[in-house]
């Protein structure tokens, strides 16, 4: 088998495994019954999906600084994703909730 | 393997398009600002996966992307609730 | 029908039902939040278009910045508490923007329909003439060369936006600072953010802006991504609004347009006539002429944001 086509199943494993997870966590949104929840399942479950099919696409992007710009781009959603949920969750909680 | 990632693309679309209904629909304004979040994964995915100006150029928009998705989760947390609130030292207005 | 064409379809119908829905709701914050996702649709809608440049630029200023703006505009409506805003246009009024709506959507769209295959374009004439320039990107040789005088009375634009945004302040508040319409509490998740976002966010603002003589990007995207950063830096009250006063700050806005115009004029004595460049040396002074266009509209769109000098929040 050769690298190649080894590369080709781990980008389409990779890929499906990240739908799934994006198909979780809009499941999650749409069933769970309050905000605080959603933003969990949002939040946890679509990153995890973002990485699996960031993994998936490295071996289609040019070596090596394309892949690293791939990279921080994920570290950057990650960080920005955990900060914003915080935020968002701290307002819920301290009921500062307008509509 | 274009048409692989294609209809991956479409999937997670469809995945975004859901959330979106749920989001917008939220009647309160904190499930709105989970918008910004939801795009910013979901929206910086389909674009990876659909990659329609070559996979490096579709690399410097997911950047923008996850910036603007970022700046924008804080600008709506920050103006989600009307400005005045017993919250503030002061009772300024702006 | 290929899935590459029904995937375009969806994603222009997402794009449509969202802004249908900015338009018909009723609550101003939804709609502004709708705002920013249509525009980040739309980004993705240029890149399925084989438009990178237009994708970087839209996302940056359609997603990031106007959203911001909107929502300071929001807020300060909200604090207004007139009852004038209740009261929605007559359905008369309504009638004739839709019928307006439809008639110009109708032309473009029959505008495109209609174009003889292959459409007239001058693209083969903009890459041959790409060498002359010293650039790789035909899209930033059309706006730094072959039409720069469109783009520098763009930017020229932009800042008689800004003034008109500050001629909104009273009298007495004129030279100060800027407010947002609420107070930059100290927020430890968000200064953490900031500290983290800000030195990726620079760094992406100046890469963008480089890297767009020859992939897409240019100083216009570069710009508002740095403006994006400031404005972060002043949400999470890590630094003050300069006050509309200041030179220096007077400076920075206007150094872009200065140093185009400076080109322009030296193009007459130098080159064929205004914002001609000399043969040779087309790069150099396109690279000059876009740092200082980077730098001056990534101040103007951050204190667009910021607003016209208010109250100041120290009592």
């Amino acid at each position: 088998m050769s690298i190649a086509v080894a590369l080709n199943i781990l980008t389409i494993v990779a890929v499906s495994g990240g739908a799934f997870f994006f198909l979780a966590g809009t499941v999650g949104l749409l069933r769970f019954p309050d905000t605080l929840t959603r933003l969990h399942a949002l939040t946890k479950a679509d990153n995890v999906g973002l990485g699996l099919i960031m993994i998936g696409l490295l071996p289609r992007v040019a070596w090596p600084f394309d892949a690293l710009k791939l990279i921080v781009v994920w570290v950057l959603v990650l960080v920005a994703s955990a900060v914003s949920s915080q935020l968002i969750g701290r307002k819920l909680w301290r009921g500062g909730d307008g509509s | 393997m274009r048409d692989i990632l294609f209809c991956g693309a479409g999937f997670v679309l469809a995945m975004v398009a859901l959330g979106l209904i749920r989001i917008l629909r939220g009647p309160a304004a904190a499930d709105r600002m989970m918008a910004a979040q939801l795009l910013g994964t979901g929206g910086i995915a389909v674009l990876l996966l659909a990659a329609g100006g070559g996979l490096a150029a579709a690399v410097d928009v997911a950047l923008t992307l996850a910036l603007l998705a970022a700046f924008a989760a804080v600008a709506f947390v920050k103006s989600g609730t009307p400005p005045k609130l017993d919250k503030s030292p002061t009772g300024e207005k702006g | 029908m290929t899935i590459g064409v029904g995937f375009s379809i969806a994603l222009g119908l997402l794009i449509l039902a969202v802004a249908v829905f900015t338009i018909g709701t009723r609550d101003s914050f939804a709609a502004v939040v709708a705002f920013v996702v249509y525009g980040l649709l739309l980004s993705l809608g240029w890149m399925n278009l084989y438009c990178p440049d237009v994708a970087l630029t839209e996302a940056a200023v359609g997603g990031g910045v106007t959203g911001a703006l909107l929502l300071n505009a929001c807020a300060r409506v909200r604090s207004e508490k007139t009852s004038d805003f209740k009261k929605s246009p007559r359905w008369i009024g309504r009638g004739m923007a839709g019928l307006l709506c439809l008639a110009l959507s109708s032309g473009l769209v029959a505008v495109v329909i209609l174009l003889p295959n292959p459409a007239p374009t001058l693209a083969p004439e903009a890459t041959r003439s790409l060498s002359a320039t010293g650039l790789g990107n035909p899209v930033t040789a059309v706006l730094m060369a072959y039409r720069a005088l469109d783009t520098m009375l763009e930017k020229v634009v932009l800042l008689l936006a800004l003034v008109g945004v500050w001629s909104l302040a009273s009298d007495r508040f004129w030279g100060g600072r800027a407010t947002f319409g609420h107070l930059p509490e100290p927020d430890r998740p968000l200064i953490f953010l900031t500290r983290v976002l800000a030195p990726v966010g620079i760094i992406a603002g100046i890469y963008l802006f480089w890297v767009g003589a020859d992939a897409p990007g240019g100083a216009f995207a570069g710009g508002a991504i740095l403006s994006a950063i400031w404005i972060l830096v002043f949400f999470a009250g890590l630094s003050v609004v300069p006050a509309v006063g200041s030179l220096g700050l007077r400076i920075v806005l206007s150094v872009g347009i200065i140093i185009f115009l400076a080109a322009g004029v030296a193009g007459i004595s130098m080159a064929a006539g205004f914002l001609a460049y000399p043969a040779g040396f087309a790069k150099p002074i396109i690279v000059v002429i876009e740092v200082a266009m980077t730098l001056s509209i990534g101040a103007t769109l951050g204190l667009l944001v910021a607003g016209p000098p208010g109250e100041s929040l120290k009592p």
